[in-house]
């Protein structure tokens, strides 16, 4: 089976540190797959070696089957990557900048093509503007239009909405959710952890150079995380022999933890069943922080 | 279709867009050194070769402006686009390294040429040259562009910082080129420097294009030519081999 992207025992060095201490990972043809993980995991150095910008101490990386070294050429023409560093060449315009980027990968009449990215990504009013004149947010879009001007099947984002304000940020994921269901496989890493909920199938969490969860964001979810109860009741004490997951209380105000909703089922049958009413209700479904959070904090 | 037309075309665009910093103002250098030098030599008789100061100065300035802007766009372009990290879109691209090498080598080419001809159009109006054999010259100006704009990228990759750059700039390729025998002809120093001059390549570059012009100079022309292109083909070499390994370029 060819995978979007593949990696082998993926290590790097730099001096005694170790930014990527063997990373097997592999990425499915069109899914959305999120690469998470706190500052120094390992995330963009491990992007930086799928699309050549950095070589491996050990191990090897494949784009749609491409050997990112032997058979480089391939692997970059299917490779669309948006650094994380808002990067540009002032001495060009948006519109000069997009064409540079299409003629480096050898293309020649791709006009329509880009005037249609700078149209999606609401440039196309910038587009004689010089780069140096754009704020950080038009950059922004400027590195995703250059990401994608050559047509990649695979695109990644390497903090796309860092810095971007909430409008942008909507406007952005909008477009990658409409790339992905064109048939693109993206790649994309982000802080905002209810972003990558929302986009990702798929989450690989990085800590200290390691995959340390690999999952479905489904089962993620299911596995690290649960529901939260906040309940205020009519009484302070509970019967002992409820036998409630209480994970905290204040005064008539409980907090509780739940694996699922048929947990939640049960809670209500047995403070029904003694006679306990309930005045408030709140219910919190199981969200990404708290499985990063949990994940993070496990040993090893 | 390769990338190379396009990063050649964005190389050439790059110096082209401020021309006057990159072209004018190297005229314009090249144009007060033949008026200060001119002042300063015409009374001690007559120039190496027998003719005025004016036609022994003026084919020297024009190489020794080929070969400092040559190296100076490379280099220069290199290290800003690392430094301010727009490389990276060089990078992504599956662009080799001998394409790589070919785009910036060709733009500095341009570039020397560029300046080269400037300071032989601008000193047209004061001192007359009648080339008697203009192919030696365009073969020298050429090698000698390609030979720099090679060391250039050479330069360009190794260093981190702009005053890194600027020290080999100041303590290389403009001595080498200032004792290349562009205001003298190094027949007249004393021995020891005569020999000294022969270990340096650019003199043969610069002796080897004056030819062209005067039909005279130190070291017969052919010798010139293959000092030049074993000295073009080395650096070649050296070149490609350390962008192939990625050193400094991909991390
Ligand atoms: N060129 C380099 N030289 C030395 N160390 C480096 C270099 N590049 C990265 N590192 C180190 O490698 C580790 C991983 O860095 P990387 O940029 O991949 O992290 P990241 O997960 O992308 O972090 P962030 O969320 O902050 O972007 C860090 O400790 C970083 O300091
Ligand atoms: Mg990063």
């Amino acid at each position: 089976m060819t995978y979007a992207i593949e990696t082998i025992g993926l290590e790097k060095r730099y001096g005694a540190l170790a930014a990527l201490a063997g990373v097997t990972l592999a990425v499915r043809e069109g899914e959305c797959f999120g690469l998470l993980g706190p500052n120094g995991a390992g995330k963009t150095t491990f992007i930086s070696i799928v699309a050549g910008l950095v070589r491996p101490t050990a191990g090897t990386a494949r784009v749609l089957g491409a050997d990112v070294a032997r058979d480089y050429r391939r692997a970059r023409r299917a490779l669309g990557v948006v650094p994380q560093e808002l990067v540009f060449d002032p001495f060009f315009t948006v519109r000069e900048t997009l064409r540079l980027q299409s003629g480096y990968f050898g293309l020649r009449a791709n006009d329509d093509w880009i005037e249609e990215v700078m149209h999606q990504l609401d440039l196309a009013d910038k587009a004689d503007v010089n780069m140096r004149a754009l704020s950080g947010g038009m950059k922004r879009r400027v590195l995703v239009a250059q990401a994608l001007v050559h047509r990649p099947p695979v695109i990644v984002l390497d903090e796309p909405t860092a810095g971007v304000d909430v409008e942008l940020r909507q406007g952005l994921w909008r477009f990658v959710r409409q790339l992905n269901r064109d048939g693109h496989t993206i790649v994309l890493t982000t802080h905002y952890l209810d972003e990558a909920e929302q986009m990702c199938d798929r989450i690989a969490m990085l800590k200290a150079g390691r995959v340390v969860a690999l999952d479905s964001t489904k089962n993620l979810l299911a596995t690290f995380s649960g529901f939260v109860l906040k309940l205020r009741l009519d009484r302070e004490d509970l019967p002992e022999d409820l036998g409630l997951p209480v994970a905290g209380r204040d005064g008539t105000r409980f907090v509780l933890r739940l694996r699922d909703l048929a947990e939640l089922e049960q809670v209500l049958a047995r403070l029904r069943g003694a006679g306990v009413r309930i005045a408030e209700f709140e219910l919190h479904p199981p969200d990404l922080e708290e499985v990063f959070l949990r994940v993070m904090a496990r040993p090893g | 279709m390769s990338g190379f037309p396009t990063l050649f075309a964005k190389e050439v665009l790059r110096f082209w867009k401020v021309i006057f910093q990159t072209v004018a103002a190297p005229v314009l250098t090249a144009l007060l050194y033949l008026v200060v030098f001119v002042q300063a030599l015409e009374g001690r008789g007559p120039a190496p070769g027998g003719g005025a100061w004016g036609e022994f100065l003026v084919p020297g300035l024009a190489m020794m402006s080929v070969l400092q802007n040559a190296f100076a766009n490379s280099s220069s372009s290199l290290i800003q686009s690392k430094i301010t990290g727009n490389l990276v879109f060089v990078l992504l691209a599956p662009i080799s390294h001998l394409e790589f090498y070919a785009a910036y080598v060709a733009a500095a080419v341009v570039r020397g040429l560029v300046v080269g001809a400037g300071v032989l159009a601008a000193t047209a109006p004061f001192v007359e040259l009648r080339p008697v054999a203009p192919l030696w010259s365009l073969a020298f100006a050429l090698l000698g562009a390609a030979t720099l704009g090679a060391l250039g990228l050479v330069a360009g990759v190794l260093a981190d910082k702009f005053d890194q750059l600027a020290a080999f700039q100041n303590f290389v390729v403009l001595p080498l080129t200032f004792l290349a025998g562009v205001f003298y002809s190094v027949e007249a120093l004393p021995v020891v420097w005569r020999a000294a001059s022969h270990f340096n390549p650019f003199f043969y570059l610069v002796d080897g294009f004056r030819y062209g012009f005067l039909g005279v100079s130190d070291v017969a022309p052919l010798a010139s030519l293959a000092v030049a292109a074993v000295s073009f083909a080395a650096i070649t070499a050296a070149t490609l081999a350390l962008l192939k390994s990625g050193y400094k370029l991909r991390g």
